[in-house]
């Protein structure tokens, strides 16, 4: 275990890893839903520390591979408007739309920008009246009081030229989703730390008692992801079904309450389409109407754009935990996070892109 | 981009209306909003997700937390530019 051994904490790591093994007498499946979790479990081979009955899937809680693919070409058409610059997070620019991405965007003369935070985006509007500044604004509800700012902002400072293209997604449906599929195998959860952070864990609890599934916030060190392994197996061998909070340094019950009347002033609860997965009811956010001026959605024309996903591409199934990425023909071959066929091999938290980048020798040998 | 990382704040002030802070993300300064940690003092430690607080931890967490992402190279593109670069310019 070369990367467990370079890590500090190694001795705690195989102590709980230890314990795993001694616990378990069945085989379960346990699913992390942060992308950002599932890549601490490959970078640190975590999963080859597990006894062979725990077996780990990867969820959709990757913000950029589940923007819909109509967003995408809708960011990449309006960075093609002379008057648009269009701004967004590093990730996005290799995502692939129907026929290009908005790095080709940008490399045919669009002014595409990367920011590494939405007021940057507020700025470049202050600073440059003549434009029209579109931020893409993804993410899950840890980022949801951000970009809710960045609207906020603008609209109280008389910002005319700041629009926000919205694509925001919530985990609890997205679990209730994957828990009512007739084909799902996952049997416990590890719900994301910093969601939960600015959510609380309370919207969790009526997940355990509807689907009697146990759930564990997990934080993102290779010790926490161990621990609330542990603690979910713990609760499956003694037939538990319950909420527990492993991540506690940074979660609360209650979650960050000035950020949540940020998001719930500015954004409102509406159904919303994932890539991959398909439309899933109440499973997003919109602007508000009070917020139209800044709706780029609004206030820009776009017609319906014809949206095509490569045929081999099987990352609908990944993001669903039904496959591995090494289950795809395409892995490591005709897709590569350098020419990706889907979002999951692009984005740093996409399960591709981890097993690119820490098992490719491996399963591609 | 879920990922929040750790940093001590050594200055608020006021910028367009909120509530500012200089944080310093172990050695790279940069501006976070504040306005979501209310009682965050200087001194204290937060964690940062695309330049807003969006909890406050103890100072040991803070480091330890950081030091792990470190190691994993997980901070590259989530950390925030350093005050120096102009920004919105950065690519």
């Amino acid at each position: 275990m070369k990367y467990i051994d370079e890590y500090r904490d190694g001795r705690i790591a195989r102590g709980l890893a230890a314990e795993i093994h001694q616990l378990v007498t069945h085989p379960c499946v346990l699913m992390e839903i942060c992308g950002g979790q599932t890549h601490t479990i490959m970078r640190y081979g975590l999963d080859e520390l597990l006894p062979k009955e725990v077996e780990l899937v990867h969820g959709p809680g990757c913000p950029v591979c589940v923007t819909p693919l109509e967003t995408i070409d809708k960011a990449i058409a309006l960075a093609a408007l002379p008057e648009v610059t269009l701004v967004s997070y590093g990730d996005m620019l290799r995502v692939p739309g129907s026929c290009s991405d908005l790095f080709r965007a940008k490399a045919s003369g669009g002014d595409v920008r990367v920011v590494y935070s939405p007021l940057e985006g507020l700025k470049i509007a202050r600073s440059n009246p003549g434009r029209k500044v579109v931020f893409l604004a993804i993410g899950f509800e840890t980022t949801a009081p951000a970009n809710a700012m960045a609207v906020w902002q603008a609209q109280r400072e008389g910002l005319p030229n700041f629009f926000m293209l919205a694509s925001h997604v919530l985990v609890p449906p997205a679990i209730r989703l994957l828990l009512r599929s007739p084909v799902n195998r996952v049997q416990a959860f590890i719900a994301p730390g910093h969601v939960c952070t600015v959510m609380g864990y309370r919207q969790y609890e009526e997940l355990v008692s509807e689907f009697h599934v146990p759930i564990v916030v997990g934080g993102f060190e290779p010790v926490d992801l161990l621990e609330a392994i542990l603690m979910l197996v713990r609760q499956l061998e003694h037939g538990e079904a319950k909420l527990e909070n492993q991540y506690v340094r940074s979660v609360t019950r209650l979650g960050n309450i000035p950020a949540q009347d940020m998001v719930e002033r500015v954004f409102e609860i509406a159904d919303q389409k994932w890539r991959g997965i398909g439309r899933i009811p109440l499973s997003g956010l919109r602007l508000r109407a009070e917020f139209a001026a800044h709706d780029a959605d609004k206030i820009f024309d776009m017609k319906e754009v014809h949206t095509e996903e490569p045929a081999e591409c099987i990352s609908a199934l990944v993001l669903q935990g039904l496959k591995k990425p090494t289950d795809c023909s395409a892995f490591g071959s005709r897709c590569t996070p350098e020419n990706p066929l889907g979002a999951p091999m692009v984005s740093a938290e996409g399960a591709c892109a981890a097993y690119y980048t820490y098992r490719r020798h491996k399963v591609l040998a | 981009m879920c990922l929040a990382i750790p940093g001590k704040v050594l200055e608020i002030s006021e910028s367009n209306g909120l509530r500012t802070g200089r944080v310093n993300f172990g050695g790279t300064v940069s501006q976070a909003c504040l306005d979501y940690v209310p009682g965050v003092q200087v001194g204290d430690y937060v964690i940062v997700h695309v330049g807003f607080a969006i909890s406050k931890v103890d100072r040991e967490e803070a480091e330890r937390t950081y030091r792990a992402l470190e190691s994993m190279g997980l901070l590259e593109g989530e950390m925030p530019p350093s005050a120096a670069e102009t920004p919105g310019e950065s690519s």
